[in-house]
């Protein structure tokens, strides 16, 4: 289909730049991206007959990267081995 | 609260009957990474191609310090062994154990549209039952307008009936008033007469009377003696 309708994982990388120049910056947009994004992961993961583990430890370590990422300085800074 | 901005059944999709749920989620290599990660670099790199990335990556992440090694990491290590056990160990419990109770949801369900499905079609038999018995009502009616008929003419002969007991008791009445009266005149002129004859026998013919008699009775004695 056209390029600016596909979904990411569908985009080549040649053509990311053109795809992120397509979307839509503005509030709804994004909103809209990332209810999208989450509802395709509910619907994907969670909501089938028979998950597993998969569905709330991908969001778990989701979540275990975001807060070290966020926690980053403090670790650093009280790190055993600093070079200081 | 309903949403008047949202065109309602205009499109061919709609919201009943709700599609069953996927039997299986995606597919999640060591329960964390998606497979079509694994896919994605299979034509490149083949097999070993992610391993090696995630080998390298994290080798990249320790020696640069980019990740820092503290008592969290002793932490984390031991916690995530315990997970992974414990999920190893009572997974399979845990799944049959809700696959169970989604079963017996399921089963209620299916039951009460069963017994839904049961009790509408017995009604159905039961109304084509009525439609048939609603056939037969010109024999009812039938019936019905000759026990009326019936009804009309016992009631119209018990009239006749009493009409001609009272027709015949009043012509008795004056058959009966008749016959009394004529008795009671005759009673009266009979009576009437013996008084006057009564009355006029005087005494004089009395007495004629009386020897007249006693005169017949010797001559009857007489010729009777004679007989003997």
């Amino acid at each position: 289909g056209p390029l600016g309708e596909r979904p990411l994982l569908e985009v080549r990388l040649g053509e990311l730049h053109t795809w992120i120049s397509t979307c839509s910056c503005s509030p709804q947009g994004l909103l809209g991206a990332v209810q999208r994004a989450w509802s395709g992961y509910c619907a994907k993961y969670i909501h089938v007959k028979q998950g597993g583990p998969a569905g709330i430890s991908m969001l778990l370590a989701g979540y275990c990267l975001l807060s070290y990422g966020w926690n980053y300085q403090h670790f650093s800074k009280t790190s055993y081995f600093r070079n200081s | 609260v309903l949403h008047t901005t949202r065109p309602l059944h205009t499109t061919q999709q709609n919201l009943a009957p709700v599609p069953p749920l996927p039997e299986k989620g995606g597919e999640v290599r060591h329960g964390l990474i998606p497979e079509e990660f694994f896919q994605f670099l299979y034509p490149k790199t083949g097999v070993t191609g992610p391993y090696m990335l995630g080998t390298g990556l994290l080798l990249y992440l320790l020696s640069k310090e980019i990740y820092v090694v503290n008592h969290e990491t002793a932490a984390a290590a031991c916690i995530l062994t315990v997970i992974v056990y414990g999920i190893k160990k009572f997974g399979a419990n845990v799944a049959a154990f809700a696959d169970k109770l989604n079963e017996e949801k399921v089963a209620s369900a299916l039951a009460m549209k069963n017994e839904a499905m049961q009790t509408l079609q017995t009604a159905i038999e039961e109304e084509k039952k009525e439609q048939w018995r609603a056939e037969g009502r010109s024999y009812l009616f039938d019936a019905k307008r000759n026990n009326i008929a019936m009804l009309l003419e016992t009631n119209y002969r018990e009239r006749l009936l009493t009409v001609y007991h009272e027709v015949k008791k009043r012509l008795d009445y004056q058959v009966a008033m008749q016959s009394l009266k004529r008795q009671k005149e005759q009673d009266h002129m009979i009576q009437w007469v013996e008084r006057n004859v009564i009355q006029s026998i005087t005494p004089q013919q009395q007495k004629e009377s009386v020897a007249k008699c006693i005169l017949d009775l010797k001559a009857l004695s007489k010729s009777a003696h004679a007989t003997v």
